[in-house]
């Protein structure tokens, strides 16, 4: 079955582990760098939505060892704004431009001598800010009374658009049934573990950029990197290291901070190196997008489905940044996944809101269609009284229907969906399941099976994108499509052979792949050749579709590498005929001789053949070109336009997998085990059995992460809570379980080696498929939101909770989001209403009383700022706060409005005080609400709630020892003499 | 006994993988930085600087550590070992980074090093570790690339071979 | 994410840590494994001027028993701790939830204790079994009970110019029986909700971790089988469940019912 990876072992270990086992890789943070390169920091947003009324650095620049900041008065002087890929005015800024839009935006750059000199500086900027209501929640974005995030545009609607294929309306109007599902998408993303870096340098007298970045593609987002820094592309040398630390589409979001290192080089008049930390990365590289999708389908009675309408709200946070909207647009010709149905319509719209912007992830819009689509067909089977299986096998596109063309206009190049389902069931013990399934829940247990059927599409359209545009913005805007690949191979004067890839891989072992087929073609042994898979935009052959995304690599990358071996072979074959007097379509290449058919006895090397060129090129025959250097490009000549009609052959293959799994969720405490987890693929032809497998792996473990862990997560506030490896919990060795892997294959008529993508699939298929058989062992079809922790599934279980005893207090319900931090008290003071009211509007009093105060101030009658230390235990930060006193009943009752801001964070809230006459001075009972942002939210959220009520019941206790100050007496008396 | 000050580079001294070394460093400057960038052992990669992620993962005097949790001045005299001390020469790999490579254990291998530091460290102490505690110890990992289960498979295969004396595969 | 700058002294005596302690007052920190204190530093959530690093005092590295109790002195780690589990049943069967094997063979046992995050499994072990904490600085010693010692989240007893010495955990009585549970979001990671029980003769004890700010304690002197849900309700609504990121406040007092049956089902058969 996997005849290509037939080879010995030996041939199937990868040229890219040693140095990677040794620590002798090269990743971008192991590099050298030019003499006299400096460090970068970067100042992040503390708010989600605010004004920037002022940035002083001032202070940042007399810091020893600091040579720049930059900020967004310099980034609009010497750049131009993010081009955008839909007609809307929407300024995108790898820097905040007059205005904050997500938790974590940068806002300054400092270079400096060394990364622990920059940060210092951070703390020195000032930033005045004048906060805005946020908009954190897509449906809410589109009423008509929300805050707009891009003042040119009225609302936070980017793009709008409607498509119909077939006839759906005439389809949902006979159909027997209709069932409908909301699907609510989160957002996540495949976080590698390495960071973004970037080493950028200027030349000014050529007003050109060199930048190392480990930047994955796709190298379209070069021309919006030239067009940004206002230089033709031949001024943006692009260059990426040898190594990546991992990418799954997430280091394509590294491009604003090639623009922003760019001009700090520029700014700073030296070669300048930015690492991200985890904490930025988490906060604010990229994310998948999160989207709310309405479908409905129209059914027969026996479940097959005729129609299908989406209605999908895309967020894509603050602004649409390239390559957006892709994330919505890639699937456009798979909405109906792997089904037959012939009549489609959708509605899509991108909205913005205080996000960090989307980009490329791991699955790149297959989750969130697959998601839905999925629960929907399970629904189906639930509502009509059918077996889940039977909806799906009634429902998929027949064998003898490739290739097939999808209502939206996708080319399936080829599948046997039945045989790789049936074989799934077999081979993968479907009917012992079913079996483990009664015999558990005949113990009570709450045992489920989940199903899911995709179609995972790879060697993306280039051209898909423009689908998001009318068809008469494209007719007059010009057609895009196809995706070109590259590859070059050289022979060197010593015959060698060396291949340089278009593929920029992120440790997918392309350069294995490549070198086995250069060696296979050239019949030489695989050691002898190296591929180079570094990329340099100066040196290589590329174009806009290069790099490491849509899971292009097996399909198109290698293709190109075939034809550019192939091309060299037959001109090496010229070469060798004349040598050995035979016809060159009787050359045989193998074992490192070149030979005629036949004759192996007569043989000459293949380094000779190879470097004839070089050294003897008026050897040659007549006419031909030397065979020194061979680059080929391919583009697949199905990857057409946008039709008039808006149907998009949107990806090039079309794999398809089939899963089923085994779940059992722990009545005790939620948690979910995954008892088994079968995943057939059909991914064409299989190039190398172990990174295939691999690459299923990965993202089965990135969807066990994206199921039951991962979110990045916000408050109403707009405040980012996933700042840590600790809040964005990636699952680990302990979570991630074993799946059974199943192949068969139906090669690809229309890549060069057969072969499909493989690499996303899991992440399309597994949360989807595991969501499924929660519902199903819940016995519920209630709406499931990823990720399915323990604390969403408890309550499904158990059903209502046991009532808390008779006479116990009851607990004020935290607002919603869980965010606010809230709290009460009531203290005794022995002093008067009138004293203690007295001292709440004393600037002195309040100082003595403020927790970690070093100075107070009434800036304005009832106003105060006051500069203090706040913090517990070893946690502490300097932070200026300005509380405002309103609604003033003296000596009654007052409303503190209060914001504290600083390098840790900030904060905002209200506080209710009221002072009521008791036996021997005052009862003061304060109520508090609060909202916390920035650093501190991200990173220290569990802590939040104990700080506030530390600072807060100090704020109190100090107050009454102050009250007592006056009156030692009954100080002694209520404190019992601590203190 | 002198209190290092926060401002200056004091000398610190180690032995790294064998050889005695020194470097440079301000109190304050991580272990993970002290080894990559003052004395270039790069095989160490940082993750995530607040010791969650496993990737900067190394020995010090014989016991696993968190690099990025560790400022250079504190191992001042300590002999460490970091994924350049596994292999038994240049140009060989040992019989786990063998395995690693055998079972396809690594994909980007910017976790590796730490991974391989950890599992090298419990197959020495514990030659018999079975799958649960391979499996344990691995959990204070990430890996976004592997799903895991072929460096489960690549530890239990270099035990085995390990307990049967083969020296490097 | 890089750590703010301080001044770093490498300790070789107790009493010169204690006197550089008395000396930096407040803005020193001692510095032992640094499995949390690290983390904060580098994000710079806490800026101390000087770290006074413990971890080369020979005196402070060897547990020791001490009239019926365990003394285990700040430097050791608790992977240490951990390979001498047989010591006590509970902490064999809490320690391996602390951390990982790499984080525990650097994270000591008193650090844990100094940190007080009221998630974290010591904390609770040491407030179930009535240990103590042995508190010095440079002039004075004092002890304090484990339940007096944790007095906030992350906030403790110790003064400015104190430190930890070493804790104090009675060994266990023939007659006493143990049982540990925790629910994190993954392995390793801090605790949900973590439940100890003890039971020696009628007498139940329980404490659990994660919800309020310090280790919760409740002790029943005689409790029916019957009885168990409704005391582990009462229990439930009377601590300070709240929501986070990872976890409601509901389902912290579903853990703590379905958790804390666990832990005591097991102490009781």
């Amino acid at each position: 079955m996997l005849d290509a990876c037939d080879h010995r072992s030996e041939d199937t270990l990868r040229v890219e582990d040693p140095p990677l086992l040794t620590g002798a890789g090269a990743f971008i943070d192991d590099l050298g760098t030019p003499p006299g390169t400096l460090h970068a920091a970067i100042l992040r947003a503390p708010h989600a939505h605010a004004l920037i009324e002022g940035i002083d650095v001032g202070e940042a620049l007399t810091l020893p060892g600091v040579s720049a900041v930059l900020t967004g008065d310099d980034v609009r002087r010497l750049s131009r704004p993010l081009m955008v890929g839909v007609k809307a005015p929407i300024e995108a800024w790898p820097l905040a431009v007059g205005k904050v839009r997500y938790a974590g935006e940068p806002v300054a750059v400092v270079v400096a001598e060394s990364r622990y000199v920059a940060e210092d500086a951070l703390d020195l900027i000032h930033v005045s800010y004048r906060r805005l209501p946020p908009v954190m929640d897509p449906e809410r974005a589109l009423a008509d009374d929300a805050p707009a995030l891009h003042e040119r545009l009225d609302s936070n609607l980017a793009s709008e658009r409607h498509f119909r294929y077939g006839d759906p309306e005439a389809a949902f109007a006979r159909a027997a049934h209709e069932v409908a599902i909301t699907v609510r998408y989160p957002r996540n993303a495949v976080t590698p573990i390495e960071t973004y870096g970037v080493v950028a340098q200027y030349d000014p007298h050529e007003d050109a950029y060199d930048v190392l970045a480990n930047f994955q593609g796709p190298f379209s987002i070069h021309a919006v990197l030239s067009r940004a820094l206002d230089v033709p592309g031949n001024r943006l040398r692009l260059r990426t290291p040898p190594d990546s630390g991992g990418s799954f589409g997430i280091k394509q979001g590294v491009f604003p901070y090639i623009v922003l290192m760019a001009l700090a080089a520029r700014v700073a008049g030296a070669p300048v190196k930015w690492i991200e930390d985890r904490l930025e990365h988490l906060t604010a590289s990229v994310s998948a997008t999160n989207r709310v999708a309405t479908l409905r389908a129209a059914v027969e009675a026996d479940g097959r489905v005729t129609a299908l309408d989406l209605d999908q709200i895309e967020d894509v946070g603050a602004c649409l940044r390239a390559p957006e909207p892709a994330t919505l647009y890639r699937m456009h010709g798979n909405y109906t996944g792997a089904y037959a149905i012939p009549n489609l319509a959708i509605r899509n719209r991108l909205v913005m809101t205080n996000k960090t912007p989307t980009g490329l992830n791991r699955g790149f819009g297959g989750p969130q269609m697959y998601f839905a689509l999925e629960r929907l067909m399970r629904r189906i089977a639930l509502e009509l009284g059918l077996d889940p299986l039977d909806v799906i096998r009634r429902n998929l596109i027949p064998a003898d229907a490739f290739p097939y063309t999808t209502a939206s206009g996708a080319q399936y190049d080829s599948g046997d969906y039945q045989t790789a389902v049936a074989t799934a069931l077999e081979d993968g013990g479907y009917a012992a399941l079913l079996e483990r399934r009664e015999a558990a829940r005949a113990e009570g247990r709450l045992y489920g099976i989940g199903l899911a059927a995709v179609v995972e599409p790879s060697v993306s359209n280039m051209g898909y994108l423009s689908t998001a545009l009318t068809p008469e913005e494209r007719a007059k805007a010009g057609p895009k499509n196809g995706a070109q690949a590259a590859a070059t191979i050289d022979l060197d004067p010593t015959g060698a052979v060396s291949v340089q890839l278009d593929s920029v891989p992120q440790g997918q072992g392309h350069r294995t792949v490549a070198a086995r087929l250069v060696a296979d073609i050239l019949g030489i042994d695989p050691n002898t050749v190296r591929v180079i898979a570094e990329f340099d935009t100066a040196k290589d052959a590329w174009s806009i579709a290069a790099g490491n995304y849509s899971s292009r690599f097996a399909a198109a990358s290698v293709g190109a590498v075939k034809i550019a071996a192939e091309r060299l072979r037959d001109r090496l074959a010229r070469i060798a005929a004349t040598q050995l007097n035979a016809p060159a379509e009787a050359v045989v290449f193998e074992d490192g001789r070149i030979f005629a058919e036949g004759n192996p006895d007569n043989a000459v090397p293949f380094a000779r053949v190879a470097s004839a060129s070089h050294w003897a090129p008026g050897t040659l025959p007549d006419g031909m070109a030397e065979a020194i250097r061979e680059t080929a490009f391919w583009t697949p000549p199905e990857l057409a336009a946008p039709t008039p009609e808006d149907g998009i052959n949107s990806s090039l293959c079309h794999a398809f997998i089939f899963d089923f799994c085994g779940i059992e969720i722990d009545r005790t405490t939620g948690q979910v085990h995954v008892d088994r987890y079968v995943t057939m693929h059909d991914c064409g032809r299989v190039l190398h059995a172990g990174m295939v497998e691999g690459q299923i792996r990965g993202a089965y473990a990135n969807a066990i992460g994206a199921t039951f862990y991962e979110e990045y997560a916000y408050g109403d506030d707009g405040a980012f809570l996933a700042g840590t490896f600790a809040d964005y919990p990636v699952p680990t060795a302990m979570e991630v379980s074993d799946p059974l892997i199943l192949h068969i294959e139906t090669p690809s008529p229309v890549t060069p080696t057969g072969a499909k993508g493989v690499g996303e699939g899991n992440c399309m298929s597994t949360p989807v498929c595991l969501a499924n058989g929660v519902a199903d062992a819940l016995g519920s079809e209630a709406d499931l939101v990823l990720p399915l922790s323990p604390a969403r599934l408890m309550p499904l279980i158990g059903g209502e909770e046991p009532q808390p005893p008779a006479g116990a207090a009851p607990r004020p319900e935290p607002a919603s989001g869980g965010r606010t931090l809230t709290g009460s008290g009531s203290a005794q003071v022995a002093a008067s209403p009138q004293d203690v009211w007295e001292m709440l509007l004393d600037p002195q009093t309040l100082k003595s009383i403020i927790p970690g105060c070093h100075a107070v101030e009434e800036v304005a009658p009832h106003i105060f700022r006051a500069d203090v230390t706040l913090g517990v235990g070893p946690v502490k930060g300097r932070y200026i706060a300005r509380v405002a006193l309103r609604d003033l009943d003296p000596p009654n009752s007052v409303l503190l409005e209060g914001e504290v801001n600083g390098a840790l964070g900030t904060g905002g809230g209200t506080g209710h005080v009221t002072l009521t006459p008791a036996e021997g001075g005052t009862t003061l009972a304060y109520r508090y609400e609060a909202e916390v942002g920035g650093k501190v939210a991200s990173v220290g959220g569990r802590l939040l709630d104990g700080a506030a009520k530390i600072v807060i019941g100090q704020f109190f206790e100090a107050l009454g020892r102050q009250a007592g100050g006056a009156k030692p007496g009954l100080l002694a008396r209520l404190f019992g003499g601590r203190s | 006994m002198t209190t290092l000050a926060a401002t200056e580079t004091h000398t610190v001294r180690v032995r790294l993988n064998g050889r005695a070394v020194e470097g440079r460093a301000t109190p304050r400057m991580l272990l993970t930085d002290f080894l990559r960038h003052e004395l270039h052992a790069t095989g160490t990669h940082v993750g995530c600087e607040h010791g969650v992620c496993g990737a900067c993962t190394i020995r010090i005097d014989g016991a696993l550590a968190r690099s990025c949790l560790a400022y250079a001045v504190q191992v001042d005299g300590a002999t460490i070992e970091t994924v350049e001390s596994l292999a038994p020469e240049r140009g060989r790999l040992s019989v786990l980074q063998t395995a690693f490579q055998r079972h396809h254990a690594l994909q980007c291998g910017f976790c590796t090093a730490g991974i391989l530091m950890s599992l090298d460290t419990l197959l020495g102490a514990e030659p018999d570790a079975g799958e649960d505690r391979i499996r344990e110890v691995l959990a204070g990992h990430l890996c976004r690339c592997t799903g895991y289960q072929p460096i489960i498979r690549a530890a239990l295969d270099a035990a085995a071979r390990l307990r049967e004396g083969d020296a490097d595969a | 994410m890089k750590p703010a700058p301080f001044d770093y002294l490498r300790a070789d005596d107790i009493s010169a840590a204690l006197s550089a302690l008395h000396d930096a007052g407040e803005d020193a920190r001692v510095l032992a494994g640094g499995q949390s204190l690290g983390a904060m530093l580098n994000m710079r959530l806490a800026k101390p001027s000087l770290l006074i690093d413990i971890m080369h005092i020979e005196a402070l590295g060897a547990i020791r028993e001490e009239k019926a109790a365990l003394v285990i002195p700040a430097c050791v780690t608790q992977e240490a701790l951990l390979r001498r589990s047989d010591l006590h049943p509970l902490l064999a069967k809490a320690l391996p939830w602390t951390g990982h094997v790499q984080t525990r063979a650097r994270g000591t046992v008193c650090g844990s204790i100094a940190h007080a995050d009221p998630s974290a499994e010591l904390p609770l072990c040491l407030a179930l079994l009535g240990g103590e904490v042995s508190i010095r600085s440079r002039r004075k010693r004092r002890t304090v009970q484990a339940a007096d010692f944790f007095r906030g989240m992350m906030l403790t007893d110790l003064r400015p110019g104190e430190m930890i010495e070493a804790v104090r955990i009675p060994l266990a009585r023939k007659n006493q029986r143990f049982a540990f549970t925790e629910i994190g979001r993954r392995h390793g990671d801090f605790a949900i909700v973590a439940v100890a029980a003890m039971r020696e003769g009628d007498t139940l004890r329980l404490t659990v971790g994660g919800v309020n700010d310090t280790p919760a304690i409740r002790e029943w002197a005689t409790l029916d089988t019957a009885d168990i849900p409704d005391a582990l309700n009462d229990l439930a609504w009377s601590l300070d469940a709240r929501d986070d990121l990872h976890a409601t406040a509901r389902y912290r007092r579903d853990l703590m019912r379905n958790l804390g049956r666990i832990v005591i089902e097991e102490v009781s058969s």
